[in-house]
């Protein structure tokens, strides 16, 4: 695992697959009497939020707090920030209180990773600007692997607002690695061309799509984002790329819709699709619980020190200490 | 000098038979028991155990595995292991368990493994059988049951092979230069 989470770019195949194999570990800690581990005891994590959110934020108290972590909510409304503090002197002041890791979401891309460079706790990106949301990602690989099995060799579109969406970026990053086949879809005026250096192709018809794909992902039309015009009006947007029953249908049996929320019902998914059974948008939210305590706990680790442990595996020390492995 | 054999393939069988016995005599039989195997050798050891106990008492015992890693104290010292599976074959409120593993050392694994049970229910009793005891204890655990008290030196490795995860039943001591020479 890497010194930080920032990007989808820094994974590779295993590492993506360590992620998700532990997070599978984690999946059964929700459904026991007492929903906690005691693995993060001591260790203290910030929440830095300078933009509002809901579940990422709750996502990843309920992780921390699962974990045993001391955990600290930080939101810039309300904070020092509002009187005009910097970044930097947050990181600093944070630093001086000795976090373990900072859960940072920003309205600039590039922001968590400048933050690393101030302090020395780890760094997760829960989102910055409209570049990278990794960990949305990896609970959408988590999901999808859950559900039909397998990444490689699936058969993706990912349909929308690409153009101001970070979690598009860091999906298609992340199926495009684990071995995928992925298309972008949607108005040229929200599809990037620069889409193709991800690894995907781009498409703007997704009837054509529909059944030829086992993975629909639909992303939220991010009119907060939208300081010009890109489409004539909601309506006509969910006319030609909204998703709705009749579309659903023409995907291929066992094919699977995902949404990162929050959903805009009626414009890019319609109420019943997004309650239907193919749909796995409330099997996102709870599983990003369990992928993030796995990014949470393959981070905060203590440093691998190989020679130091030999003696002490409980097994007669047959066992090779794990976490032997080399650090990026 | 290569690797010691102190237990051979009925060696092991007969420890387990034995430790069957210990176990229904101690528990007045098999009624209300849950056998846990420490992963990752104690689950087939616990599969073993059952069904010697099922073997003796014509009754179904539970076994199931118990992953610990997460409860373990040295998670700063040696980073993040991979997690295992925890599966309880049965609700543990009122019930006795038995842990299972294959090598008592230190204690800390069998403390990590207590606290993770504790978290899943409230057992009357928790009793721990282990198929060797090989000494140095840093924490005031025993175990209930033991298939082989093993006197060693804490340079030498206990390695214990089952049929179920390395082909073959068998326990060596190993001098642990010999293992850093190879």
């Amino acid at each position: 695992m890497m010194r930080h989470l920032l990007s989808m770019d820094d994974l590779g195949p295993e590492e993506i697959t360590e992620v998700l194999d532990t997070a599978a570990g984690f999946a059964g800690v929700a459904l026991r009497p007492i929903k906690k581990v005691p693995t993060l005891r001591g260790r203290t994590v910030c929440n830095l939020f300078y933009e509002d959110s809901t579940r990422t934020r709750i996502s990843f108290e309920i992780a921390e707090k699962r974990l045993s972590a001391d955990v600290i909510n930080f939101s810039a409304k309300g904070s020092s920030v509002s009187k005009g503090e910097s970044l930097k002197d947050t990181a600093l002041t944070l630093q001086a209180m000795g976090v373990d890791a900072i859960v940072i979401r920003h309205w600039a891309a590039g922001a968590p990773e400048q933050l690393t460079r101030w302090v020395d706790a780890k760094v997760l990106n829960a989102g910055d600007g409209a570049h990278q949301h990794p960990t949305q990602a990896l609970l959408d690989l988590y999901t999808i692997r859950a559900r039909l099995g397998r990444l490689e060799g699936l058969r993706a579109a990912v349909v929308g607002d690409v153009v101001h969406s970070r979690v598009a970026r860091s999906v298609v990053r992340g199926l495009v690695t684990t071995g995928a086949e992925v298309t972008v879809v949607g108005p040229p005026t929200l599809v990037p061309e620069r889409a193709e250096h991800w690894g995907a192709s781009v498409s703007h018809d997704l009837d054509d799509l529909l059944p030829k794909i086992d993975v629909l992902y639909l992303l939220r039309v991010q009119s907060e984002r939208m300081h010009r015009q890109f489409f004539p009006s909601p309506r006509e947007y969910a006319r030609l790329w909204g998703v709705d029953r009749d579309r659903l249908a023409r995907l291929p049996e066992g094919a699977i819709v995902l949404h990162p929320g929050p959903m805009n019902r009626g414009v890019e998914i319609t109420a019943d699709v997004a309650d239907a059974p193919s749909a796995v948008i409330t099997e996102q939210v709870r599983n990003g619980i369990a992928v993030r305590m796995s990014c949470l706990y393959l981070l905060l680790g203590g440093e691998a020190r190989p020679a130091d442990d030999a003696g002490r595996a409980e097994s007669g020390g047959r066992e090779v200490p794990a976490g032997g492995r080399p650090r990026r | 000098m290569g690797a010691q054999r102190v237990l051979a393939a009925e060696d092991v069988a007969r420890a387990l038979k034995r430790m069957a016995h210990e176990i229904l005599e101690r528990n007045k039989g098999a009624d209300g028991l849950v056998l846990m195997g420490i992963r990752s050798r104690g689950v087939p050891l616990a599969r073993r155990l059952a069904a010697n106990l099922t073997a003796i008492e014509g009754v179904e015992v539970p076994a199931g595995s118990l992953d610990v890693t997460l409860y373990r104290d040295d998670y700063d010292r040696t980073g993040p292991r991979p997690l295992g599976q925890t599966e309880f074959p049965s609700d543990i409120a009122g019930k006795v368990v038995v842990l299972v593993d294959d090598v008592l050392y230190t204690g800390r694994t069998i403390r990590a493994a207590m606290d993770a049970v504790m978290d899943y229910g409230r057992p009357t009793a928790i009793q721990l059988a282990v198929l060797v005891d090989r000494g140095h204890r840093e924490l005031p655990i025993r175990a209930d049951y033991v298939g082989k008290n093993l006197p060693t030196s804490p340079v030498q490795d206990v390695r214990v092979s089952l049929v179920e995860t390395d082909g073959a039943d068998e326990v060596t001591v190993v001098d642990r230069e010999e293992v850093a020479a190879r």
